[in-house]
């Protein structure tokens, strides 16, 4: 069984047997991952692109194969266009300031959607303030799926940038991003995809939908926490300037003038996530040894599965409802807080995601203060469903 | 009983199915807005203060079971009491919801005791406490944020 490879899910939460459905927050960690991370503190910690020594070339040789992992994993042209980042907040607020932001002037916009995370939605603002332009939003409807009729008439002379999710963290949705990377391209505006909780569930193929820029985090796709991937084209990342300075984006330095190191380095100013980039390669090795088509095919069996059973439920309501949706379900309950569903979930060991989800908006287009949110990865099996309903019927019996 | 009682003890659940004293006042002398940005709840307080001495209290709003218990039983353990009173009042419940201390004095408000063991959920006993300060002092609004 897969659930074998993950450690952490053989342990018993307030005594009963841990079922972890919060997997668009994080995913869990298979073996692999874990024990990559301790051999390389243990066997090869050294730092990287700087020594002669046999450990820093042994380090350096093994970050950059992640590169090429992550290139391979996307469908990059080069390994050159992979950044290493934090995470998908930290790709969006370089793209914002390194790419962005210099393009801007007072009159302009960027456009975003009205179901972005705030990691899509705050860099934005900040930017636009600060150049006295604005943000427009594509808007959605009542299912969760985005109006793009509505892109012609924000689209304007004016616009400079498009940033929009390729999966709803929130609704699930899979938004039909190539669709909007062409109408991007039709009005010669760059278009970056955010695709924190898209490439654990779907093969992503960055040369295939041409995304000018796209980005995701290590750790929703069974990696380390703090690391990221910012994709650009070559051709862009070329002509940007660097999001902060310091050591190794560098190729020299005097007081009077610095020479920029070549993408991708210029990007990666200091001493990076060394061991995050290699546990995030590990990673790829796992998804890529079941398939991310395997993948997707279990996940949407175990979403059609809860869907059916969910909806099922008397006084429930599954919030998102797209045609196209990842294994993600948001649910209220009448007269239940969301909160109250996180709690009794959790002392029968089942772990859930309640509240706003960084999406704010999405909570106000509704109208609802938080959703609960089940969130399925491919340890998940059709009994953690199972006991996920209990555990609804359950809650709406301990506040009738 | 139930078996989730260490948290939702019935008092609980059953001030949250029919919470008391919901509603407003017109002629209030006191109201305050209290606002958790981070679950969405919102309460707001009328109160009808008169020589230091809450003579009546209202509220509205929704949040989840334990703030809108802890609203309603708020209500019920205020009315009558010196504002003096109702400042140790919430010093002791702020107590028995973040410290182990031992409290012997807080009636019916004991019963929110569970909440200690889980600190993600202080803040929803204590909005209503927070709200019913800002509105005593004269602030309008406040956020637990």
């Amino acid at each position: 069984m897969i659930k074998d490879d993950f450690p952490i899910l053989s342990q018993q939460i307030n005594n009963k047997p841990l079922i972890y459905l919060d997997n668009a927050s994080t995913t869990q960690k298979p073996s692999s991952v874990i024990e990559k991370i301790a051999n390389y503190y243990k066997n090869t910690n050294s730092n990287i692109h700087r020594g002669v020594h046999y450990l820093s070339q042994k380090s350096t040789e093994e970050y950059e194969n992640s590169r090429i992992k992550v290139h391979n994993f996307i469908g990059s042209k080069s390994s050159k266009e992979i950044v290493f980042v934090k995470g998908t907040t930290e790709a969006i607020n370089l793209v914002a300031n390194s790419y962005v932001k210099p393009l801007l002037s007072k009159g302009d916009n960027v456009i975003i959607s009205q179901m972005e995370h705030h990691a899509n939605i705050v860099p934005w603002q900040m930017i636009t303030k600060e150049k006295q332009s604005e943000i427009r939003i594509i808007p959605m409807d009542k299912n969760g799926e985005l109006i793009l009729d509505r892109l012609d008439e924000l689209i304007d002379k004016n616009t400079k940038f498009i940033s929009v999710n390729h999966v709803s963290n929130t609704l699930g949705t899979i938004n039909p991003i190539e669709k909007l990377i062409a109408k991007a391209h039709e009005h010669n505006i760059r278009i970056m995809i955010d695709g924190a909780q898209a490439v654990q569930h779907m093969r992503v193929n960055v040369r295939e939908m041409n995304a000018d820029f796209y980005c995701f985090s290590g750790h929703k796709m069974y990696g380390p926490t703090g690391i990221g991937i910012l994709y650009g084209k070559q051709e862009i990342l070329e002509n940007m300037q660097p999001y902060q300075g310091g050591g190794d984006m560098i190729k020299s330095v005097t007081f009077e003038k610095t020479i920029y190191n070549d993408i991708p380095n210029r990007f990666e100013a200091g001493t990076p996530n060394i061991v995050g980039a290699i546990g995030l390669g590990e990673a790829i090795d796992f998804i890529e040894s079941i398939t991310i088509e395997k993948i997707e095919q279990l996940e949407m069996e175990l979403l059609h599965y809860a869907t059916k059973r969910i909806n099922s439920i008397e006084d429930v309501t599954i919030i998102g409802n797209s045609n196209k949706k990842a294994s993600v379900i948001s649910f209220v309950i009448d007269n239940i807080h969301p909160h109250d569903i996180g709690t009794i979930m959790d002392k029968l060991g089942i772990a859930i995601r309640a509240g706003h989800h960084c999406t704010q908006p999405i909570m106000d287009f509704y109208e609802i203060p938080a959703t609960a949110r089940a969130s399925f990865a491919i340890y998940n099996t059709k009994e953690d469903i199972d006991k996920l309903v209990e555990a609804i019927e359950k809650t709406k019996e301990v506040f009738s | 009983m139930n078996d989730f009682d260490d948290l939702y003890m019935e008092v609980i659940l059953d001030h949250n199915k029919n919470p008391r004293n919901k509603g407003n006042i017109e002629g209030h002398t006191n109201h305050a807005d209290g606002h958790n940005p981070l679950c969405g709840d919102n309460i707001s307080l009328d109160l009808i203060i008169e020589n230091n001495l809450v003579k009546d209290i209202k509220f509205t709003g929704s949040g989840c079971a334990i703030s809108t218990a802890s609203s309603s039983i708020l209500t019920e353990a205020i009315i009558g009491k010196k504002i003096s009173e109702i400042r140790h009042l919430f010093e002791d419940f702020h107590e028995l919801v973040t410290t182990d201390i031992e409290k012997n004095n807080l009636g019916k408000l004991a019963v929110f005791e569970g909440v200690k063991k889980y600190p993600a959920r202080v803040k929803c006993a204590t909005l209503a406490w927070h709200t019913l300060i800002a509105a005593i002092d004269g602030d309008e609004e406040v956020s637990t944020e």
